[in-house]
């Protein structure tokens, strides 16, 4: 462990634990609390990574969760971000974007390269000739890309959990804290949450050294640790901002939706690179990242250091640097090293060369630094390169300046504006709810910030006291209003406007992820793109896995340059969550889907029943194996037109009806006429929406004067309850709706049989004067109250029984054993289906699409136009005299030998599209294949050929018939089948 | 995510509820033109809107004033306010 350091005061690292793993095949010796880039550069590694585009490589930058070029892999995981994930014991981690390695990358040469790919080469070259480009693509598929997803990877299952607060603060630095502290002293339940493993943030590795911090670290940390109403979420991103302040909180254990009553984003800044030709070079980092390693790892970064400064954080940094034995070559200061304090002059009174008004113009070195090359800047702040000087060194320091963290703020609706005082965008306004604090907000001093932390926590509580309506226990002082956003801002800018310096040569990067040199973006302003959202788009700048963390903010200076104009004139673009990559398994979760099962679910289990999923129900197709469809399903069939079926219709939207208005809303919701409905009896109901449109059909029946009952269909009861309750209230009318589906259980005895059956056990009259077809009555079966209704949707004398839900096996069991002399068989949907399409019923949703009017299928019978009112009657008056497309009944010949014809097959003549095929199957009933097809009135007609493109594309040629295909006459249904023969 | 404040319950989750559109008053008498209007057009231009929301929990509609530039919910509207009579005889179309 060549470079690792004395004991620090708040390092993180457990020198007892000491632990190892690998890197490509190399052991590494590394300390519990170690990140994977801290341990590797404690070892004296220094390439991490290989750039995304021209793999170069690339060391620590940031080693704050931005450095994206340094990517691990192993074999159970990928994109380990080497700066923040702990390091893995006993695993062998490879890097992400290589071929063969970090040191043998065989794709070193691309970097040589670089001249032939400016920016936008790809969307240039690649496609043409055209033909070729399957292969790019291939090859760039290949080459780009990070990291290799193997779905052999264990399955991790994570947990997602809520949390609610009064208040939610994000960042555990020292205005974090005061906030959290201030909050809770006045009575707040807090959540104070930080993406480090330790709370303290800046404190613990920029202001290690000054004594002055040490009284308020001690109080805030063990402060915010004690405070019973303070909760600590360590580890734990915020990873973006969602309305009415819900926020998700990604840590360890899994995401914690956490809806809080006020926000306060005290998320600091992220320090910005410098722009100078190789300032990729292993080696070259900004001043944080130094500390950070310092401080948290106890690493000295280099051995020999040059500064780059053009702010008092750089000398501060200097400072902790020479504590750390770093030997200082020169500190470089863009402006004048008066302007930045005390800790300025501490550090000449060491003796370090300290160069004013100079620039560094390049960095040198083979796979890592050896050299920089300083100037001095001319007046116009460019450098004057004839005065270059190297600098021989194994480290460049940057501190030249910060972007806030704002991401959150930009998602919660504020307005953020660039300060020229300060050089960096600060808040100008704030949502209602959501309060800045700290760097972030442009405040910098220590106790400036502290301060400014206790002013947003006052705000954000005298505006939840302020809100009526929840009671609160919270004691404020002042209304919301008296806070000053700006009250603690900094005086003086601690970033630079210009620290970017041009270089025949290139290779000065502004974005680290994308490998965008400052000529790219030139370039690409050159080319037009003068916006900063178009900019982004063209030279993928901000577009890698940092989003732009130090790339943004540059690439917003090189335009506003470029453009001549003010950086607010040139704006910034609006980071969309995730703060940070989100790991898919965390956002995945478990699989949760209902489904509904009718009260007789386990009776179909038992008859041997192949369910299927209708809507959020599970219904049973047919009662067979799923080998034995066809044949179960005719026998189903058969049983119904020749002796007894019982089927199951639960799932029907069943709503009762009451009130003085009730005839008047179904007459009014439904195309045909209800109000004259007489007591007793059902009548088929359909409804259309305002365009005419097809949307429901059901049954409606009238129990009294002010009672009714309806059913819906499966699929579209609940918004047919919705429907009619708005109406309701449109229309102001005295009415009220139950909806019952799912109180009741509903089944339909239908065959030549079912009255002889029920007979037995029912104690109404059934003869056909007593209950004729489409009555209604109430009566008991066995000792099951029930409520019947006489309707045919198979064609045959049926009853359609509605009992409890609870009663509803009962009845079944009922039903079945009493039903075995009559040939009683369960039957499923498949078979329904069949039965009604010899019938010619129509099913909504399937012989009808979005656009089908009742005229279209032939339902102009269902449509009273001379009622007062209905929905969509006005639409149906302007579209009924010209029906563009007719719902057909047709058949295909015995024994015709073509392929399989299917729902969805198109009706083709003359080669154009005339129609679709909505239904079709065997009718045994007719001996051959029947079906129905919506199509252009023009080809519609009795006896004409309809031409059907089955599969393979072979026409089949079917031929239009007249519906119903069975019975036309209605007879099965309304006269007594004893004495008819059976068809 | 966004919450709804229902006047009587108060805030609850906009994943609670449907929406059920612009609220509109269907234009019985007039030509076909402003019935189409109604029919098929839509205001998408930021503003306020009028606009009706279901509450599946309690089955209950509601209507609110919404800027759905903003997505504020502004105030909740007693429906009584938008009622209208249906027509009675055929001659009102």
């Amino acid at each position: 462990m060549s470079s690792r350091l004395t004991p620090q005061p708040f390092e993180w690292i457990e020198r007892a634990r000491p632990l190892r793993f690998t890197l490509e095949g190399e052991a590494i010796d590394a300390l519990q609390g170690d990140c994977i880039s801290s341990a590797l550069w404690a070892n004296g590694v220094r390439i991490l990574g290989r750039s995304f585009k021209y793999h170069r490589p690339r060391g620590i930058f940031s080693l704050a969760n931005h450095d994206i070029n340094a990517l691990f892999e192993y074999v159970d995981d990928t994109h380990l971000r080497g700066d923040v994930t702990p390091v893995p014991a006993g695993i062998n981690l490879t890097a992400c974007n290589t071929l063969g390695g970090l040191k043998q990358d065989r794709y070193r040469w691309l970097d040589q390269l670089s001249p032939a790919l400016p920016v936008g080469f790809y969307y240039k070259v690649f496609h043409k000739p055209r033909w070729l480009f399957p292969f790019w693509e291939r090859l760039l598929r290949h080459t780009a890309g990070l990291g290799q997803v193997r779905s052999s990877w264990r399955r991790r299952i994570t947990p997602k959990w809520y949390e609610h607060c009064d208040l939610l603060v994000i960042g555990a630095g020292p205005a974090g804290m005061a906030a959290a502290l201030t909050a809770a002293e006045a009575g707040a339940d807090v959540i104070l949450v930080d993406e480090h493993p330790h709370i303290g943030g800046s404190l613990d590795y920029q202001w290690t050294n000054d004594p002055g911090a040490e009284a308020p670290r001690a109080t805030l940390k063990q402060g915010v640790t004690a405070h019973p109403r303070i909760r600590i979420m360590t580890a734990t991103v915020a990873a973006g901002y969602y309305q009415d302040q819900w926020v998700p909180l990604a840590g360890p254990a899994g995401i914690a939706k956490t809806r809080s009553r006020a926000l306060i984003v005290a998320t600091g800044v992220i320090e910005q690179p410098a722009v100078f030709r190789n300032n990729d070079l292993p080696g070259v980092m900004l001043a944080s990242a130094a500390q950070r390693l310092i401080a948290r790892y106890a690493v000295k970064p280099c051995e020999r250091a040059v500064l780059l400064v053009a702010n008092a954080e750089g000398y501060r940094a200097a400072l902790d640097l020479q504590a750390a034995g770093v030997e200082l070559i020169a500190v470089v200061d863009l402006g004048e090293p008066a302007e930045r304090g005390p800790l300025a002059s501490k550090l000449a009174a060491t003796g370090v060369e300290i160069l004013a008004h100079h620039g560094l113009y390049a960095a040198s070195g083979k796979d890592r630094l050896s050299a920089v090359s300083v100037a001095p800047l001319g007046a116009d702040g460019s450098l004057d390169d004839t005065q270059e000087r190297w600098l021989r060194c194994d480290g460049v320091i940057l501190s030249v300046g910060w972007a806030p963290a704002a991401h959150l703020l930009y998602q919660a609706g504020a307005t953020l504006g660039y300060s020229q005082t300060l050089e960096q965008f600060v808040p100008l306004e704030l949502p209602p709810g959501i309060q800045a604090a700290g760097r972030v907000n442009g405040v910098f001093e220590l106790q400036a910030q502290i301060e400014d932390g206790r002013r947003a926590a006052r705000a954000a509580l005298a505006e939840l006291t302020a809100a009526t309506d929840v009671a609160s226990e919270i004691k404020t002082s002042g209304p919301a209003s008296n806070h000053d956003l700006a009250q603690y801002r900094d005086p003086n800018a601690h970033s630079h406007p210009w620290p970017i310096v041009a270089h025949p040569k290139g290779k000065n990067f502004v974005d680290l992820d994308e490998d965008l040199q400052l000529e790219d973006l030139l370039q690409a302003a050159r080319e037009g793109f003068d916006n900063i959202e178009l900019l982004k788009r063209f030279s993928t700048v901000g577009m890698g896995p940092s989003q732009g963390k130090h790339a943004n903010m540059n690439a917003i200076r090189v335009l506003a340059k470029v453009l001549g104009k003010a950086i607010d004139e040139t704006g910034s673009t609006t980071a969309r969550p995730f703060y940070h990559p989100l790991r898919l398994d965390d956002l995945a979760g478990r699989r949760f889907r209902v489904h509904q099962r009718s009260a007789l679910h386990e009776r179909h289990e038992q008859a041997g029943a192949c369910f299927m999923e209708a809507g959020a129900w599970q219904r049973p197709e047919f009662y067979g194996k799923a080998e034995q469809r066809e044949a179960r399903v005719r026998e189903e069939v058969a049983a119904v037109r020749g002796a007894l079926g019982l089927i199951d219709v639960s799932t029907l939207g069943k709503i009762e009806v009451l009130g003085r208005d009730a005839a008047r809303l179904l007459d009014a919701a439904y195309s045909m006429r209800m109000t004259r409905l007489k007591a007793g009896m059902t009548r088929y109901a359909l409804m259309v929406d305002e365009a005419g449109v097809i949307i429901d059909d059901g049954i409606v029946g009238r129990l009294g004067e002010q009672q009714y009952y309806l059913t819906a269909t499966s699929s579209h009861a609940n918004a047919t309850y919705r429907s009619l309750t708005r109406f309701a209230l449109e229309w102001g009318l005295q009415v009220r709706l139950v909806n019952r589906t799912g109180q009741l259980s509903a089944m339909n005895l239908a065959g030549p049989n079912s009255r002889r059956l029920l007979a037995e056990l029912i104690d109404i009259d059934l003869t056909d004067d007593a209950f004729p077809y489409l009555g209604l009555r109430e009566a008991t079966i066995g000792k099951i109250p029930a409520r019947l209704m006489r309707v045919g949707f198979v064609g045959e004398l049926g009853y359609e029984i509605h009992v409890p839900y609870h009663r509803g096996a009962e009845l079944w069991d009922l039903l079945m054993r009493k039903g075995q002399p009559y040939g009683i068989r369960p039957f499923g949907v498949e078979a329904q289906r069949r039965l009604r399409m010899e019938k010619g019923h129509i099913i909504v949703g399937q012989d009808t699409d979005g656009l089908t009017t009742p005229f279209e299928v032939g339902m102009s019978w269902a449509v009273h136009l001379k009622k007062p009112f209905f929905v969509g009657q006005r639409s149906l008056q302007i579209l009924k005299p010209g029906t563009a497309r007719s719902l057909v009944g047709f058949e295909l010949q015995p024994g015709h030998g073509w392929p399989e014809v299917a729902e969805c097959h198109l009706v083709i003549v003359d080669g154009d599209i005339r129609g679709r095929v909505t239904s079709v199957a065997f009718s045994p009933a007719r001996g051959r294949i029947i079906g129905m097809a919506l199509v252009d009135s023009e080809v519609a007609g009795l006896g004409r050929t309809l031409p059907i493109r089955a599969t393979d594309g072979v026409l089949v040629t079917a031929t239009q018939v007249a519906m119903p295909f069975y019975d036309p006459d209605g007879l099965r249904q309304q006269a007594d089948v004893q004495r008819q023969e059976v068809a | 995510m966004k919450l709804i404040p229902l006047p009587d319950l108060g805030p609850h989750p906009v994943t609670e509820f449907d929406y059920g559109g612009e609220q509109s008053r269907p234009p019985l008498v007039a030509d076909d033109a402003t019935w189409a209007a109604h029919v098929f057009n839509r205001t998408g231009a930021p503003g306020v809107l009028r606009e009706w929301w279901y509450h599946r929990p309690t089955g209950g509609w509601y209507l609110f004033e919404r800027d759905t530039a903003q997505d504020r919910f502004l105030r909740s509207i007693p429906v009584q306010d938008i009622c209208y009579e249906l027509p009675t005889d055929t001659s009102a179309v």
